[in-house]
């Protein structure tokens, strides 16, 4: 018996060893009527149980085609996928057939959405769209699903569940709208949740309750966390490693400590200084030159190069390649020491 | 730049301040010019706003009111920026409806030069405003697309023709358009072939277009890219010492709000908590509301995320309809006593602060106003 547990523990592709989702050299592309736009161009990244990863990108980056990507509802066509690996617990789910993927869905991985109102649908009760999870996945009667979600929104700490369980969306706050949808995520206690900007159309009070809840929850269940946000302080606050995302590449990857303190990157580093601080009084603030690319006509070479105050020749040919600064990072720059060394 | 008519003329508006009867005028003649500019360009008295709440269809009954805006009072002084921040929902853009007199005030005042303009009406009114502009949230849905560029900023000169005659309109649209760093040839574009950041700045040619004296930000840069953000607030800031331009800047952003404002509202639930200079606000609030608030937005360093404190309120803002008694934010106060629901506190320089000189000497609507820096800013 302990020779086969032992052989059980060698690192042999094991899903419990790998990390628990990983995505490979993804691409996304959009066929519209001006021609394909590549919206993402080679993306790695991965994330482990209880940990926080945060996509970090401007409007546009590719941030979030790249996580709708991952949970499997982009819209194909006109959305393709031509080359790839997205590997759930060691499994690409790009090969899975559409009903292996639908037992993942939801289940395995669940995603909150920006916007509460428009994800909500507003003729049904929350109650009800609560308890369609547990109707649906693990056939509840609907007075047990119903129990069910009372329980889910005591757990996010929705005041009054029982008496609010038949309220329609409309009726509830920002806020608590949120606290539906992360509740709804949580609702089969998938492994992996995927945030797209989870608070951006929050106030900033009711952001910090919202964070808070979700980084509690997250430390409860271990699960695996990609926040993907535009605010560089709300990943300061809860990311364990950030990918700054840049016309549908990984600009830079590093553990968060890193990219506050030493940027490895010209365009992570102009968002940096272009942003005002609260405890600091600023003087002018750096502006990084010019416009995010139009996706359809991505310049050579590297795509920050029309924007960027390092570029040189090399910049408008040669695609740079996500080179490994120290441990554990990487920066997708020619100049990458440079940027450091300032 | 440097074309005469976009220059302010200070010695008209020092006229129309002194046929107002304004008393510190000849004085503020002989002194420096600096004490002639702490005369204040907009006066903001109780200003009040409340949209009435109807019942039945024939015949209406008013059944309640939505206090938007409930009281609010505040100067604006020639040159500065005042930053109104708040969370939404909390009156900030009612008010600079009713500074432009877009919205007909309930009660209050608001002198410009020493005229109430809540009073103005036709062609009074029409003269007034063109010394105050808006600048929008949203430059997608504020600007027509059905019209060029060089239609939608030179429409305010058909409104008002005494400023650019006709057959120089296009010239000093082509101006405008060089002064917030647009090129003069996208003259006849059309708005959809520009991006969000272009976009307000074509919003804020718009504003400029009359020479105005205060400009009204409504969340001027809160639709943009992060990367994009920084370039308009830029614009903003050389324009205003290009000009001598007054800010009224509404944000939501704490931390933008900052960086371009000499001194900062807080209001909640259509009342003003706090008032101040940048620095009182953010480095020595009292008020516990401006606590929570700042110390709830998130900082761009993780170094700061162990040893900042954070006050989560509880619970959100209550409905403007039916607002608490006393104190408005005293239901998600930490501090609140009994005094709370019975005493409405007043915005004014708290008595245990009143004799000492401390930077937390400043207006707070707080019965209990303490110093607490909850920013960490050292």
């Amino acid at each position: 018996m302990t020779v086969i547990d032992d052989i059980s523990d060698v690192p042999t592709p094991d899903a419990k060893l790998a990390p628990l989702l990983e995505v490979r050299d993804l691409h996304v592309e959009f066929h519209t009527r001006d021609g394909v736009a590549k919206a993402v161009n080679g993306v790695n990244y991965s994330v482990n149980a209880g940990e926080t990863l945060a996509v970090l990108g401007e409007s546009g980056s590719g941030k979030s085609v790249s996580a709708q990507a991952v949970m499997g509802i982009l819209d194909m066509p006109p959305a393709r996928i031509p080359k790839g690996e997205i590997l759930f617990q060691g499994r690409d789910m790009l090969k899975m057939s559409g009903e292996e993927r639908r037992k993942i869905r939801g289940r395995k991985i669940a995603m909150i959405f920006q916007d509460a109102l428009s994800s909500l649908n507003p003729v049904l009760s929350v109650g009800y769209q609560l308890g369609e999870m547990y109707r649906v996945h693990q056939g509840l009667s609907r007075k047990d699903a119903k129990a069910k979600a009372i329980e889910l929104m005591d757990r996010v700490r929705i005041p009054a569940a029982r008496e609010r369980v038949g309220d329609y969306p409309h009726q509830f706050s920002g806020g608590m709208r949120q606290r539906i949808m992360i509740a709804m995520a949580l609702a089969l206690e998938p492994d992996l949740i995927i945030a797209d900007e989870p608070t951006t159309a929050l106030d900033v009070t009711v952001q910090a309750q919202v964070m808070e809840l979700l980084a509690e929850l997250q430390a409860e269940y271990n699960m695996g966390l990609i926040l993907i946000t535009h605010d560089l302080g709300v990943v300061a606050d809860v990311a364990d490693k950030i990918a700054v995302m840049y016309a549908g590449r990984i600009v830079e990857d590093a553990p968060v400590h890193d990219i506050y303190s030493k940027p490895a990157h010209p365009y992570t580093k102009g968002l940096l200084q272009s942003i005002p601080r609260l405890d600091q009084k600023g003087q002018e603030l750096y502006a990084i030159k010019g416009l995010p690319p139009n996706l359809t006509r991505i310049p050579s070479g590297c795509a920050f190069n029309p924007r960027c105050p390092m570029a040189q020749d090399i910049c408008r040919t040669d695609v740079p390649q996500l080179h490994p600064v120290g441990t554990a990072r990487g920066s997708a720059c020619h100049f990458w020491k440079e940027t450091l060394g300032e | 730049m440097s074309e005469p008519t976009l220059s302010k003329d200070p010695e008209s508006s020092a006229a129309t301040a002194a046929e107002a009867g304004a008393p510190v005028v000849e004085a503020a003649e002989a002194a420096a010019a600096q004490l002639a500019d702490r005369e204040p360009i907009l006066q903001v008295r109780n200003l009040v706003k409340h949209f009435p709440l109807t019942q039945g269809i024939v015949v209406k009954r008013q059944i309640g009111a939505v206090k938007a805006v409930d009281g609010v009072s505040f100067d604006l002084y020639a040159g500065e920026t005042l930053g109104i921040v708040g969370e939404s929902g909390c009156g900030k853009s009612t008010v600079a409806k009713l500074l432009m007199s877009l919205e007909q005030a309930t009660a209050g005042e608001v002198f410009y030069k020493g005229q109430d303009i809540t009073k103005l009406s036709g062609r009074a009114l029409k003269a007034v405003r063109r010394n105050i502009q808006m600048v929008f949230q949203d430059p997608y849905t504020s600007l027509n697309p059905r019209m060029t560029v060089g239609d939608i900023i030179g429409e305010p000169f058909d409104i008002h023709p005494e400023v650019a005659p006709k057959g120089d309109r296009r010239k000093r649209v082509e101006e405008l358009l060089d002064v917030v760093g647009l090129n003069p040839e996208y003259i006849n574009r059309y708005p959809h072939q520009f991006s969000g950041g272009q976009r307000q700045r074509i919003g804020i040619a718009r504003g400029l277009a009359l020479n105005p004296e205060i400009i009204i930000c409504d969340e001027p840069v809160s639709a943009l890219d992060v990367s994009v953000q920084a370039q308009v607030i830029n614009l903003m800031e050389k324009l205003q010492d290009e000009f001598n331009l007054s800010y009224i800047f509404i944000a939501h952003d704490l931390s933008i709000v900052r960086h371009i404002s000499d001194r900062v509202g807080v209001m909640y639930l259509g009342k003003i908590a706090e008032i101040g200079s940048d620095a009182e606000i953010y480095e020595h609030p009292t008020h516990p509301y401006t606590q929570a608030l700042l110390s709830a937005v998130p900082v761009p360093d993780p170094e700061a995320r162990e040893h900042r404190e954070r006050i989560i309120l509880s619970g959100d803002v209550p409905s403007p309809a039916n607002p608490p008694s006393g104190c408005r934010f005293r239901t998600r106060c930490w501090k609140a006593e009994a005094r709370c629901a019975e005493e409405e506190p007043l915005l004014a320089i708290p008595t245990r602060f009143a004799e000492v000189d401390t930077p937390a000497k400043h207006e707070s609507a707080c019965h209990f106003a303490e110093e607490k820096d909850v920013v960490g800013a050292a």
